[in-house]
């Protein structure tokens, strides 16, 4: 494997400190090294988002990111969106109602993806289906034709809007 | 079956949430590339840059001298295997020729990244670089990769075979075909390409192979566990029950995982031959190069009709692209489809006739609809083309054809037995969803402002629910095993039940809508039935998921074992209350007296008699409380419905945009109407990918140009509308459940609704047919000739619309792993 250089990161909250091989995935490290398997790799090239985890706050596409270009930095995977005591995050919530998963492969890239979309949106109002469809082509998923996925970012941002106001 | 009274819907007919979601939304689902074992070793496969090549030396020197690597294996080191990969059909008095096709190939190289040697490390990503280190020495052979040139013989595929005809297949019923067309007073022709394309689960395939003290354990991303144990005990002389099967979560098929693969025995093989487990996870690029594709047929069609608009007659010519070898259905997959070239429609007289042929390409096979998307598009397509000719309105054409609902059970020409329909019934509340006369203003409105809209319909029927035993199976249509279903329901003690099926979903929700079946048959709640599938261990003999049959066969074999066991339930109850045991029902969660409904016992009292005071139990019953059965039901089910498409293209690009689906589908019942609904969304998407963006594309030198997802367009969220379901319901006399299938019928029903929608938004212009996939390129170019302004869609051999990608991609060279990324 090369060289290792060390790295250290808080993944939902828990620091870890390591040693990694430099030419090592960040989708490996969080599923080979610490376990994270939630996190799943479906195209090697960016075009499906199936990796899709929040890295200090942003989506990335965690399988054409370095494990130490991560260094220092925060990340969030699927794992980490439920509550401490299981309560689920308005948008596995939302995937879960509204049926937007089937094979649930893409699931955890989707709602990453999502949870991206709405934290970056500035608009107060109903985000549209528009919003999401653009939003979210950056990750594919094959069972669904995503018109359910649609509905469930719909009812997750409802949901915490209701919530915020 | 015993006849009982099927107790009042509770829980059947509702859209319960799924009970696979928890762990789905969640992250802690576990498929394949999720498990580890102690010891385990990783595999990659070196595979062939030639679409053609005698093999003459493969050196793997260079990748054993790297730290961690644990053996190279080629072909020849696998020669103590007992079978080639299967090829699971046989027809009748029908020759096919089939060519051997081994894990790893044996002097030959037949399509690109045919698989050349396997390389097994300590970690994935020492297997990867080693893989690259294995130098294999290639004389490249003469490629032929568009079909009907392969037809000549010119360049073989397999020299031994002495020609790339595999099969030839023909069906004809209710008349001479050339004399019904010649007594036809229009009769409408038609070339039809219908393009190769990709499975694409998100999930690429995986296995995980195990063999430790004589028992073999493999866990893969399939859709058919026991028929993968079948074949484990058959090439690896393992006796069936030293041997078991696992498919994990499994992210996606699509048919694409109904196979026997390569990969699946090479795992297996060194597993045994080192003494630890063997992974291989597939790349994307292996996945789009080495998962088996779908379609790819040319197909020639006739349909003949009177001047009123009966039509008389329809004939197929199919060739179909097989690609360099076969799996596990290669050469039946356009046979299925035959069966339903009637469609919804009268038409006394059919004719196919179907050639198999070897191209240096890698195999085609099942995928979503297999086959039946394919006719439904030929049928489709060429009712609108008719409609054209006579000057009759689409619809109106089909209604006038439509089987009536009065006719059913209707045979068809080929001895076929629709068993019902109800086809005006989808097609009026799919014109009440639409309202046309909105629409034509609408489509004039648009065109003044430059933009085309048109309106595409496909009234579809398929065959599912693939059974019974005795139809299809070795003395019937020839495959190597018939197919039923099975079904084990064991209440336990405390009354919750375990439920094991046969079935082995990837997606499609059968540990709810089996759940759902189960908990009101039984008095009890679904959220305490646990729906076990996919391990041949636990489970009973199973044939496997796709062909729409898992409720219609699966299903109803749950529904049955589950109906036993309320009998018996009922007993036990009668018995306990000293009542009539006709007097038992089930009813709001326990087996009550009727009329007296306070008087009753839930299942877990009964479960307590059964296995904890047999004091409880009628004289003479057998304790416990579990029914194991297999189900072969008498008939396939015909699903059917009408699609509507709405299609706006932008005259400057060429640009197709979907804006508007109606779909009406008849699955018969529902069992979970969101299920439903979520089926035909996927599948109509599936649909929508092949008509717009999809393609498989070989170069004339057999390389493969779609290698990734950056060549492979799959649709996104943003390329596709929402839908507006509905569903009719008309019953299945097939089975007790009356459903049908779905897990298809978008896809089937999808792309013929789209080209039709094209053509009307273009046919002022002067075009009449565009093949797909309808990309802005080829819809430009088809209206700047029809406007006479350029040149018209050049297609090259294989049907490809983008000759100057594929040459620019030409020597985009082999699909082996990227090194960090196998």
């Amino acid at each position: 494997m090369g060289a290792t250089v060390p790295l250290q990161v808080t993944v939902n909250g828990e620091a870890h400190a390591s040693e990694v091989p430099a030419r090592m995935l960040l989708v490996h490290y969080l599923r080979d090294e610490l376990g994270l398997t939630g996190t799943h790799v479906g195209c090697d090239t960016s075009n499906c988002g199936a990796c899709t985890c929040l890295v200090n706050g942003e989506s990335a596409k965690t399988c054409t990111v370095l494990a130490v270009q991560c260094d220092g930095a925060e990340i969030t995977t699927i794992e980490g969106m439920a509550g401490a005591d299981g309560t689920l995050h308005a948008l596995q919530e939302g995937f879960w109602a509204e049926h937007g998963l089937q094979c649930g492969y893409c699931t955890p890239g989707m709602i990453m993806a999502a949870a991206d979309l709405l934290a970056r949106r500035t608009g107060d109002g109903p985000i549209t289906e528009d919003e999401v469809r653009h939003g979210l082509e950056g990750n594919l998923c094959r069972c669904t034709g995503y018109h359910n996925i649609v509905k469930a970012v719909q009812a997750a941002a409802e949901a915490s809007r209701r919530v915020a106001a | 079956m015993t006849t009982i009274d099927v107790p009042p819907t509770k829980h059947v007919g509702q859209s319960l949430r799924r009970k696979e979601d928890p762990r789905l939304i969640t992250g802690r689902a576990t498929y394949i590339d999720d498990l580890a074992l102690p010891g385990m070793l990783h595999a990659a496969v070196v595979r062939s840059p030639e679409a053609h090549a005698k093999v003459l030396s493969i050196d793997g020197s260079r990748a054993l001298a790297r730290a961690g690597v644990k053996a190279v294996f080629t072909g020849e080191d696998m020669s103590d295997l007992l079978a080639p990969l299967p090829m699971a059909w046989a027809p009748p008095g029908v020759e096919i020729k089939t060519p051997e096709r081994w894990p790893l190939v044996r002097g030959f190289v037949r399509h690109v990244g045919d698989a050349v040697a396997l390389v097994i490390a300590d970690s994935k990503y020492t297997a990867a670089d080693a893989a690259d280190e294995v130098d294999v020495e290639y004389e490249p052979l003469p490629v032929i990769v568009n079909v009907e040139e392969a037809l000549k013989d010119e360049v073989l595929v397999h020299e031994s075979l002495g020609t790339n005809k595999a099969h030839e297949w023909s069906m004809g019923g209710g008349g001479d075909i050339e004399a019904a067309l010649a007594a036809s007073d229009v009769v409408v022709e038609r070339r039809i390409v219908n393009h190769r394309t990709a499975g694409a689960a998100m999930e690429p395939r995986g296995v995980i192979a195990e063999f430790r003290g004589g028992q073999l354990t493999v866990w893969s991303s399939t859709q058919v566990p026991h028929l993968l144990r079948l074949f484990y005990a058959v090439q690896m002389g393992i006796s069936e029950d030293k041997v078991r099967v696992i498919a994990p979560e499994v992210g996606g098929g699509f048919g694409g995982k109904l196979q026997i693969t390569a990969e699946e025995t090479m795992c297996a093989w060194a597993s045994r031959r080192l003494g630890r487990p063997v992974k291989w996870i597939e790349s994307r690029s292996e996945n789009m190069a080495v998962s088996h594709h779908g379609r790819d047929q040319v197909d020639y069609v006739r349909m003949g009709a009177t001047r009123d608009g009966k039509i008389t007659a329809f004939h197929a010519n199919i060739i179909q692209d097989l690609g360099a070898y076969f799996g596990l259905l290669t050469p039946m997959i356009p046979e299925l489809g035959a069966f339903v070239m009637t469609g919804c429609y009268a038409i006394p007289v059919v004719q196919t006739d179907i050639t198999g042929v070897l191209t240096n390409k890698f195999f085609t096979d099942a995928i979503r609809g297999a086959g039946r998307p394919e006719m439904t598009h030929m049928l489709e397509v060429t009712i609108d083309q008719l409609a054209q000719e006579l000057g009759m309105d689409p619809v109106d054409l089909r209604r006038k054809n439509f089987i009536q609902p009065d006719q059913f059970p209707y045979e068809t020409p080929y001895g076929i037995t629709y068993d019902s329909g109800k086809y005006e019934a989808a097609l009026d509340r799919a014109l009440e969803m639409l309202d046309m006369d909105a629409f034509r203003t609408e489509q004039a409105a648009l065109r003044d402002n430059g933009i085309l809209r048109g309106i595409g319909f496909s009234t579809y029927t398929e065959i599912c629910g693939l059974a019974p035993s005795r139809a299809v199976g070795p003395s019937g249509f020839g495959l190597g095993i018939g197919l039923y279903e099975s079904a084990i329901v064991r209440v336990h003690p405390t009354g919750s039940v375990t439920v094991f099926t046969g079935s082995s979903p990837h997606g499609q929700g059968h540990e709810t809508g089996f759940a759902q079946i189960v908990a009101d048959r039984l008095g009890t709640d679904p959220s305490v039935v646990e729906v076990v599938h996919g391990d041949t261990a636990t489970g009973p003999m199973g044939l496997g998921t796709y062909g729409s049959r898992s409720l219609s066969i699966g299903g109803v074999a749950v529904a049955h074992a589950a109906e036993k066991i309320s009998e018996k339930a009922r007993a036990i109850v009668a018995h306990n209350l000293e009542a009539d045991v006709a007097d038992i029902e089930v009813r709001e969660g326990k087996f009550s007296l009727r009329g007296d409904p306070e008087q009753g016992m839930t299942l877990a009292e009964v479960a307590g008699c059964a296995y904890i005071d047999a004091t409880k139990m009628p004289e003479g019953m057998e304790l416990g409380l579990e029914q194991s059965l297999i189900y072969d039901p008498s008939n396939f089910v015909f699903p059917f419905g009408t699609h509507v498409c709405v299609v706006d293209i932008d005259p400057e690009t060429g640009r197709v945009d979907v804006v508007r689906w109606i779909a009406v589908d008849d699955c018969g019942p529902a069992v979970n109407p969101m299920l439903i609904d979520g089926q035909v969304h996927g599948g109509v998407v599936h649909g929508i990918g092949q008509a717009i963006y999809e393609q498989v594309v070989y170069d004339e030198r057999g390389q493969l140009v779609t290698g990734t997802f950056v060549d492979y367009a799959l649709p996104t969220a943003a390329d596709v509308p929402s839908f507006e379901t509905d569903r009719t319901e008309t019953k299945s006399p097939s089975n007790s459940l009356g459903v049908k299938g779905i897990g298809e019928a978008g896809t089937i029903a999808a792309t013929p609704a789209i080209v039709n929608a094209v053509i009307d938004a273009l046919r002022h212009e002067g075009i009449s047919y565009i093949d797909m996939p309808l990309t802005p390129l080829r819809v430009w170019q088809a209206l700047q000739e029809a406007r006479g302004g350029g040149e018209g869609p050049r297609e090259t051999e294989q049907g490809q619309p983008l000759p100057e990608q594929a040459e620019g991609s030409a020597g985009s060279g082999p699909t082996i792993p990227e090194g960090g990324a196998a």
